[in-house]
């Protein structure tokens, strides 16, 4: 009959038609992004935090509707991939929320987060993963914590931006009209907090990765770029925090090291295109 | 109605004009009783804080002078209040006192206290039975133009003296205070102040360190804190997060060198020093290292002054809302008068028409029905047609602060008893029955006083200035 398959159709549209939705709200935390670079944003910090609540609902909604569509956890296109990083950016953005009250680092966290979003949504048809890997519970594991680090290191990122430039309004004693940025020990401890949180996830999803791989590839897969990148992330993010449990390098020393963690984690994510090992494309 | 408001605050009269006539809280209700039996006054309210005096009134009488109320009560010379007193009428009047309540008429702009001083005036207003519709709206909308000035402008957001400029910042480094520490290195007023201040914002111990041992003593007892050695100093301040110094040393106390010390066994967590001493007790150099936050004399008074500048472009805004607000306010207050009018023009000329037509009927006779409902129509259309003009003349100047002027005349021409018109505004004490033209805003007879009065508002800067005793 006609109908079922246009009720199938659309449902196959739903996770979609949720991820837009959920774009509308994030683009509501952006508009506050770039309001408050305006200097306006007084008035808005009070829409930020439920277009983030409603943007994490359908958000939400929508990956979980297409775990179900595929039969198994892990994402299994770009557009997905990137839709559940972005989620788990904006989740821990809430946590943070949730704890310290402050909305300051949506400044960096919405722009990230919709354009991710945005990549997902409007992504035309996605190159699948095809790689039979993709069934297994172990390749959800790596992923999923290996996101979980990312995200982590990205918020600890964000909080390096805002602990420099805060700390550079204090130092030059021009406070100008900016908005009012959280207190620089608040904001050093945001950053703190996200790295010990990030750090676990980072290294059980490496672990996990390399069970995969060592089963997949052997020893060969060490040669490959992504996973060489990897491992130097993982290293910089053990030496940030082991400097700041030894000698107390905070504030500037680690806002520094730990932009620098985050682009290297950039370039590993970029690395995926070149890495063998992680293109999923299949035999 | 006519609001009338007198008085006196810190910008026109000198403390000793103000103290004079400071009512106390015990005798504010007396004060406003006492008010109230004066004659011509409906409705009234006493604002007496340090900084102003002000007797806000509804008077039924647009001439009436609140200084025989002064003279009476105070039994104060009226010579010695001339200079100083101001009086503002009607519009003036409303805009004087949401300005005030907005705290935009006080001497640090945007301080918080008054309005709670004239919620406390009007509780006591309230209390004796003071305030009807018209004072008390007039009341409460001041609250509500507080209110909305206080959340839609930064008026009050910022720190306005050194203290507290401190205060602010040491918060925006630690985010919390409670449980930081606070070293005072000499003592001084200003850094006494700066501490209590600190202390006020949850900061814990207090460590006091002076060259002279025993006056660090007497600090320490009277923040019971800890007096240390001045030899000790540099082996114990890194112990501090908050450091205020104000020490008479003519070369800087705290150098480079030793904020590395600091930072090294603090495990680099940071430190604020409030340097209030000149020659500088602290190396600005200082500020350099990471961590390390130095703000000198001149550093604060920048930041307050910047954030004096700020309040007032915040005034500037909120004066705008003040504008707004007065507008819509007194608009309504004009609405509600247009009404009865245009319904009591009505009434007066229905009444003609028919007093007209049963004079009328005798000579035309019997009429068939017909007839009867030309003659009603005929009569009717007059009526309408003439009456077109003149409500909507009315309905217009409703919005407009000019509409009392054309409402007088309409009641003025068409002989419409003020009485029907609005009977709140009446004054209750004196029933008989008074002409349109006494309570006419353009009948009231301008004396010379009053002119007098009324130049007395300009150069009110001016007579400051001479007042002030040299």
């Amino acid at each position: 009959m006609q109908w079922r398959h246009i009720i199938k159709y659309l449902l196959l549209l739903m996770p979609l038609l949720w991820l837009r939705v959920a774009l509308i709200f994030y683009a509501l935390g952006l508009v506050y992004a770039l309001l408050a670079l305006a200097r306006k944003a007084e008035s808005l910090a009070r829409i930020t935090v439920p277009a983030l609540w409603l943007g994490l609902t359908f958000h939400f909604v929508s990956l979980a509707e297409l775990t179900l569509e595929q039969g198994h956890l892990t994402p299994s296109t770009h557009n997905h991939a990137e839709s559940l990083l972005a989620f788990l950016v904006a989740a821990f953005f809430l946590a943070f929320w949730l704890k310290y009250r402050t909305v300051s680092p949506g400044i960096f966290v919405f722009p990230l987060v919709f354009l991710l979003t945005l990549l997902a949504a409007i992504g035309e048809q996605p190159q699948e993963f095809t790689s039979p890997l993709l069934r297994r519970g172990w390749i959800f594991v790596h992923v999923t914590l290996i996101f979980l680090g990312y995200a982590a290191l990205f918020l600890s990122f964000v909080a390096s931006m805002l602990y420099l430039w805060q700390e550079r309004r204090l130092k030059s004693k021009n406070m100008g009209k900016w908005l009012r940025l959280p207190p620089l020990q608040v904001i050093d401890e945001i950053g703190y907090r996200a790295l010990l949180l990030g750090f676990p996830f980072m290294t059980l999803g490496l672990i996990a990765g390399s069970i995969v791989a060592q089963e997949q590839f052997g020893a060969a897969f060490f040669h490959d770029p992504k996973i060489v990148l990897s491992i130097m992330v993982w290293i910089i993010y053990m030496v940030l925090l082991f400097t700041r449990w030894s000698a107390g390098w905070r504030g500037r020393k680690a806002a520094f090291l730990s932009t620098f963690a985050f682009i290297a984690a950039v370039g590993t994510w970029a690395a995926n295109y070149l890495s063998g090992t992680h293109r999923f494309l299949g035999p | 109605m006519t609001f009338v408001l007198i008085g006196v605050n810190h910008k026109s009269a000198p403390v000793e004009v103000r103290e004079r006539l400071a009512i106390p809280e015990s005798r504010l209700a007396d004060a406003t009783a006492r008010l109230m039996e004066f004659p011509g006054v409906v409705e009234g309210m006493i604002l007496s804080t340090c900084n102003r005096v002000e007797l806000i009134v509804n008077v039924s009488r647009a001439d009436l002078d609140l200084r025989g109320f002064l003279r009476e009560y105070f039994e104060a010379d009226t010579d010695l209040l001339a200079g100083h007193l101001y009086e503002y009428r009607e519009r003036e009047a409303m805009r004087h006192i949401f300005r005030v309540a907005a705290s935009l008429d006080s001497m640090i702009v945007g301080e918080p206290q008054v309005l709670g001083q004239v919620k406390a005036a009007y509780a006591v207003a309230c209390g004796v039975g003071a305030l009807h519709s018209q004072l008390h709206a007039l009341v409460s909308r001041a609250f509500a133009v507080a209110k909305r000035v206080r959340t839609e402008t930064a008026i009050g957001s910022s720190a306005v003296s050194v203290a507290s400029a401190a205060v602010d910042l040491a918060t925006q480094i630690f985010g919390s205070l409670s449980g930081k520490h606070v070293y005072l290195v000499g003592a001084g007023k200003m850094s006494e102040l700066a501490a209590r201040h600190l202390m006020a914002g949850g900061a814990e111990a207090i460590f006091v360190a002076n060259r002279t041992h025993a006056r660090a003593l007497t600090l320490a007892e009277k923040f019971q804190g800890t007096a240390i050695r001045f030899e000790e100093l540099y082996d114990t301040a890194d112990r501090a997060d908050i450091v205020i110094t104000s020490t008479g040393s003519p070369r800087a106390i705290f150098r480079r060198e030793h904020g590395e010390r600091f930072l090294h066994r603090r495990k680099n967590r940071p430190m604020f020093f409030i340097d209030i001493a000149v020659p500088r007790d602290v190396d600005p150099e200082m500020n350099k290292l990471d961590g390390i936050f130095v703000y000198d004399i001149d550093d604060l008074q920048a930041v307050v002054s910047a954030n004096v500048a700020s309040r007032e472009r915040e005034a500037a805004r909120a004066d705008e809302i003040v504008e707004v607000e007065l507008q819509r306010f007194v608009a309504r207050l004009q609405t509600q008068e247009a009404a009865p009018t245009i319904v009591s023009l009505q009434e007066h000329l229905e009444n003609i028409r028919q007093a007209e037509l049963d004079r009328m009927r005798g000579r035309l006779g019997k009429l068939t029905a017909e007839q009867e409902s030309a003659v009603e129509a005929l009569t009717r259309g007059i009526i309408n047609k003439v009456l077109h003009t003149p409500i909507t003349a009315i309905k217009n100047a409703a919005g407009d602060p000019e509409s009392n002027t054309v409402i007088d005349h309409v009641r003025r021409i068409f002989n419409l008893n003020p009485k029907n018109l609005n009977p709140k505004n009446q004054d209750p004490k004196n029933s008989s029955p008074k002409s349109l033209d006494s309570t006419s805003p353009n009948a009231r007879p301008i004396s010379a006083d009053r002119l007098r009065n009324q130049k007395q508002e300009e150069p009110l800067r001016e007579q400051e200035k001479k007042a002030t005793p040299s």
